[in-house]
């Protein structure tokens, strides 16, 4: 490039709307490192697109100063899909919700990601619906009591990366709302890779979930409770750093360091795997019985829909010439009526 | 491979025996029978039908080009079963195409056939009673055996019982007389059989004496990689035509000359290629990449089809994971500048309304193709109905105005795709497209127009703003559009969606009095579109008795009935509506001038209701929800008894 960009700042990405998502919700967070992070991407802010469904999560785009298009429940990554491959320039982004993603837009985020376009699915995961005020999500735990489940869920959840693993994902991550660093490292993480990026944020509903990942966010639990992947290295977690994950056949257990194991007995991450069973044991790992992995469990590379379909395009031009609406008009047989 | 034959008469017309092909010029017959009387007819119509896999669409394809290549005018009606192989012999899976071929203009597929050609029993029981006192009745004799009798519920058998006297009956041994023809080339019975049908194809090709030349063609194009079956098919073909020559059974042959059509190149063509090709057109003549968000549907997914085989020109298909998907992810594409487009047909319109309400809500462009067939839910799948003309008019949730036209013809689904998208882009605002099964599959021939000389759809979009000054992305033109910004436009950074949006900013807004304002501006801009439309045209006396007034792929079968009331003297009018919202803005007028006005459709009354409802007319309904067009006979029958 000649000419250099303007630089960018977090508050040029920030639209003059009125952000109205509830006081001390998750969301706000989320929000800020994606403005802080999006300058570090030397895109344009009118090549970046935010696409969203419904619910809390899905107000997102309004408060970009972007291009965006809040879209109806569930949808999201299927609107995302037709501007990408209508319009594979722009950097899309899809923002949905345990609800929005899981539950009634399940089809279409399974779809999206198995076909690999070059866009970015951030789930804000809460374990509720919020914007109907309270019924239990698909990512509720057992026995959850919500407005619709008074004697608690009788429905097993789901596991958001799992599922994104089970669809192909190429490239699926995990952070915490509060965690800023943490989240803005994997939000560009996400925007780097080439590929379908999955990306949950664990995101605390104040005031119909509140708590629901303190275990995760606490001071004094969370070294106990998360541990942090890095591509090569094991995994190792606790205060004191002295424990971590150790491969006992296919199941992962807890060990302590020291008393004859060492780092080199661990688990070491490896988010390049060709296969995925590395990175579903991960997903698997729930607290309390396990510290729930956070980072990048996965990013490998694999063709793009987008790619392929321009591919496609450029071969029948090459192959056939560019359309002639006048050869096409006369391919079948015709005759003359003088 | 495209080929174009020169007709200033009949091309098959031939009084000496004409070389097809170098390679056999001995077994190439006369088109004319040396020794049989033959008798020139203005139209004849003739019917095949089989098991769903004796190849009767083909046999019904190849009769229908070949016609339109010798000059004749042609309608077809291909009619078969949602199972793809029902049990063989059954009656439900029994599969026909009904082709219509003319010395002068025709309009529909013909109501009753002159010819029936039956290859079993199953198909003689379901197609019997469409054949014409007197008609010719070619029968494959092999297939009535005691099996294939009991199976279409024969308890004796109609070939000997005398119950077939009233028909002129050629019992055929098509199976013996195939086997026997392709023997040379080594084939399976199995695979000998499935030469039957050109066999047939042959016999009726002799019958009205019809070249064998683009059957060939289509065989050695089709065919050509695989000697032995292409070789077999020549065979059975050629015995089929000798067969008519040479057999006593036959005395007549006939000979339909060619229509007097409009002076230029033609070629057939069937409604969902048309329209598939007219949208292609149309995103050419706009500037615009075209994009297909589809999931798989019968009748619509030929046109999916069809697209998919033109990336050449840029097309980007995408067939969806569901209906849903098909539509949003054409919605997502029209935002970012393309022409975005969805087909299906009933069910998944249905799916779809909910975002169709989203593109309404936008103010984007796009196109919803319903191509209708016979509902409640899954109902009749293969079979032809208007009954979606509410579902499109009225079926989204809240006040949803959409525009909505309707093509009439296979080949008027050529402009009407172009005229939906002109709608489309000016008015800012997504357009439901109707046509039907019974358009979408049948065929006629279309004059083939020059590109560039189609008119241009004109297609704004606002350039980059640097000023600073905040983009106004709900601002309006004279039409009551707003501006079609496209991502990547410096300074035109907004936000769409489904909540309510503030007129001229465009931001979120839950304010009383700019909601009532922006569901009326949102209506207006449809109503707008009858100032922009051509007024209603009627064809018939200006004032009268009756008006026939329909809508969609029932335009041929009224406008035939029409002219016949008109020929006997009747005061009857046709007007036939293309446009279905808006109405044009004389149509109150038109219907006001008639004593009365007769809607017919294959409904129980749609566009009657809206009509009623928006005119204060009293209206009179003439519907039938059979899954099947309407025939010339009953309309004919229902409006004369109404101009009377």
């Amino acid at each position: 490039m000649s000419t250099a960009l303007p630089v960018l700042q977090a508050a040029d990405f920030a639209s003059d709307q009125e952000v109205r998502w509830c006081p001390g919700c998750g969301d706000y967070s989320i929000l800020a490192q994606m403005k802080k992070m999006l300058p570090s991407l030397g895109i344009p802010r009118e090549q970046t697109v935010f696409i969203s469904g419904i619910g809390c999560s899905s107000r997102f785009p309004y408060y970009m100063n972007t291009y965006g298009l809040h879209s109806i429940h569930g949808r999201a990554p299927a609107v995302a899909t037709g501007l990408k491959v209508a319009r594979p320039d722009l950097s899309v982004w899809v923002i949905t919700g345990d609800g929005d993603g899981l539950s009634i837009g399940g089809n279409h985020l399974m779809h999206c990601i198995r076909r690999n376009l070059d866009i970015n699915i951030v789930l804000f995961n809460n374990q509720i619906y919020g914007l109907t005020k309270g019924q239990y999500s698909p990512t509720s735990p057992l026995g959850k009591v919500t407005k619709s489940t008074p004697m608690g869920a009788i429905d097993n959840p789901l596991h958001p990366l799992s599922i994104a693993i089970g669809c192909e994902a190429t490239f699926v991550a995990r952070s915490i709302d509060v965690n800023i660093k943490h989240l803005g490292m994997v939000l560009k993480r996400a925007a780097e890779h080439r590929g379908a990026s999955f990306v949950e944020v664990y995101q605390n509903c104040n005031i119909f979930n509140d708590g629901a990942f303190n275990y995760a966010t606490d001071k004094e639990t969370k070294a106990d409770t998360v541990v942090e992947l890095e591509h090569g290295k094991p995994l190792i977690f606790g205060k004191n750093r002295d424990k971590g994950i150790r491969l006992h056949g296919m199941n992962p257990e807890i060990v302590e360091l020291g008393k004859g194991i060492s780092e080199d007995d661990l688990l070491f991450h490896d988010e390049k795997a060709p296969e995925p069973s590395l990175a579903y044991l991960l997903s698997r790992m729930r607290h309390p019985e396990f510290p729930e992995p956070i980072g990048v469990f996965r990013a490998v590379d694999r063709p793009r829909y987008d790619d392929e379909m321009g591919r496609q395009i450029a071969t029948a031009i090459e192959k056939k010439g560019a359309g002639d609406f006048n050869e096409l008009y006369n391919s079948a047989d015709t005759w003359m009526v003088n | 491979m495209s080929t174009t034959t020169t007709s200033a008469g009949p091309t098959t017309r031939r009084d000496q025996p004409t070389s097809h092909s170098d390679e056999t010029p001995a077994q190439q017959p006369p088109l004319h029978s040396a020794h049989k009387p033959v008798e020139e007819l203005t139209t004849a119509t003739v019917r095949f039908c089989g098991d769903s896999g004796d190849g009767m669409q083909l046999a019904g394809t190849q009769l229908s080009n070949t016609s339109a290549l010798a000059g004749n005018d042609i309608a077809t009606f291909p009619d078969f079963p949602a199972e793809i192989r029902a049990p063989r012999g059954t009656k439900a899976g029994v599969s026909g195409f009904q082709i219509q071929f003319a010395s002068g203009e025709i309009y529909t597929p013909g109501d009753r056939v002159d010819a029936l050609v039956a290859m079993n029993p199953a198909a003689l029981a379901t197609n019997l009673s469409d054949l014409i006192k007197g008609g010719v009745l070619i029968v494959n004799r092999d297939e009535f055996d005691e099996k294939g009798l009991k199976q279409a519920g024969y308890e004796t058998n109609p070939l000997t019982d005398g119950s077939l006297k009233g028909y002129r009956l050629f019992q055929v041994d098509m199976t013996k007389l195939t086997r026997l023809a392709v023997q040379s080339q080594g084939l399976g019975t199995k695979e000998s059989d499935r030469c039957r049908n050109f066999f047939a194809m042959g016999l009726v090709f002799w019958l009205y004496s019809r070249s064998l030349e683009p059957t060939l063609r289509y065989i050695d194009e089709k065919f050509g990689k695989r000697p032995a079956i292409a070789e077999a098919n020549r065979l059975a073909l050629k015995t089929g035509y000798n067969f008519g020559e040479t057999t006593e059974a036959l005395p007549t042959q006939y000979i339909v000359p060619a229509a007097k059509l409009t002076p230029g190149t033609y070629t057939n063509i069937m409604g969902n290629t048309a329209l598939a090709w007219g949208l292609m057109t149309a995103a050419r003549l706009s500037g615009r990449d075209l994009f297909l968000g589809s999931y798989p549907i019968t009748p619509a997914s030929d046109i999916l089809h069809e697209l998919s085989r033109h990336k050449e020109f840029g097309v980007r298909t995408f067939q969806a994971e569901d209906e849903i998907a098909a539509v949003t992810s054409a919605i997502g594409a029209s935002f970012g500048g393309a022409m975005g487009i969805t087909t299906s047909s009933g069910p998944g319109i249905a799916l779809k309304q909910e975002a169709i309400g989203l593109a309404v809500m936008t103010e984007l462009p796009m196109l919803i193709i319903n191509v209708q067939r016979g509902g409640p839910s899954t109902g009749l799948p293969t079979k032809t109905e208007q009954a979606d003309l509410l579902q499109a008019v009225c079926g989204r949730n809240g006040e949803c105005p959409l525009p909505v036209v309707a093509a009439r013809s296979p080949a008027d689904c050529f402009d009407v795709a172009q005229e939906a998208w002109r709608i489309s882009t000016k008015f800012m605002v997504p357009v439901m497209l109707l046509t039907d099964g019974y358009i979408a599959n049948g065929s006629e021939p279309w004059l083939i127009p020059d590109f560039s000389k189609l008119p241009k759809i004109e297609v704004k979009h606002p350039g980059p703003m640097t000023n600073g000054e905040p983009f106004m992305p709900y601002a309006r033109d004279e039409n009551l559009s707003r501006p079609w910004a496209l991502p990547g436009t410096p300074g035109l950074m907004h936000r769409l969606g489904g909540l309510e949006k503030q007129d001229i900013t465009g931001n979120v807004s839950y304010d009383p009095i700019n909601h009532e304002h922006m569901v009326r501006l949102r209506q207006q801009k449809v109503d707008n579109v009858a100032k922009h439309i051509p007024p209603q045209e009627v064809a018939g006396p200006p004032k009268g008795k009756l008006l026939v007034l329909s809508w969609g792929g029932t335009y041929g079968a009224c406008l035939t009935a029409v002219r016949r009331c008109q020929a006997k003297g009747l005061s009857v009018a046709h007007a036939h509506l293309r446009y279905l919202n808006p109405f044009p803005a004389n149509l109150g007028d038109i219907l006001r001038s008639y004593d009365k006005v007769v809607v017919p459709e294959l409904n129980l009354g749609q566009l009657n209701l809206l009509i009623r409802g928006k005119f204060l007319i009293n209206t009179i309904g003439y519907n039938k929800i059979q899954g099947r067009p309407f025939s010339v006979a009953e309309l004919t029958a229902r409006f004369e008894e109404l101009a009377s």
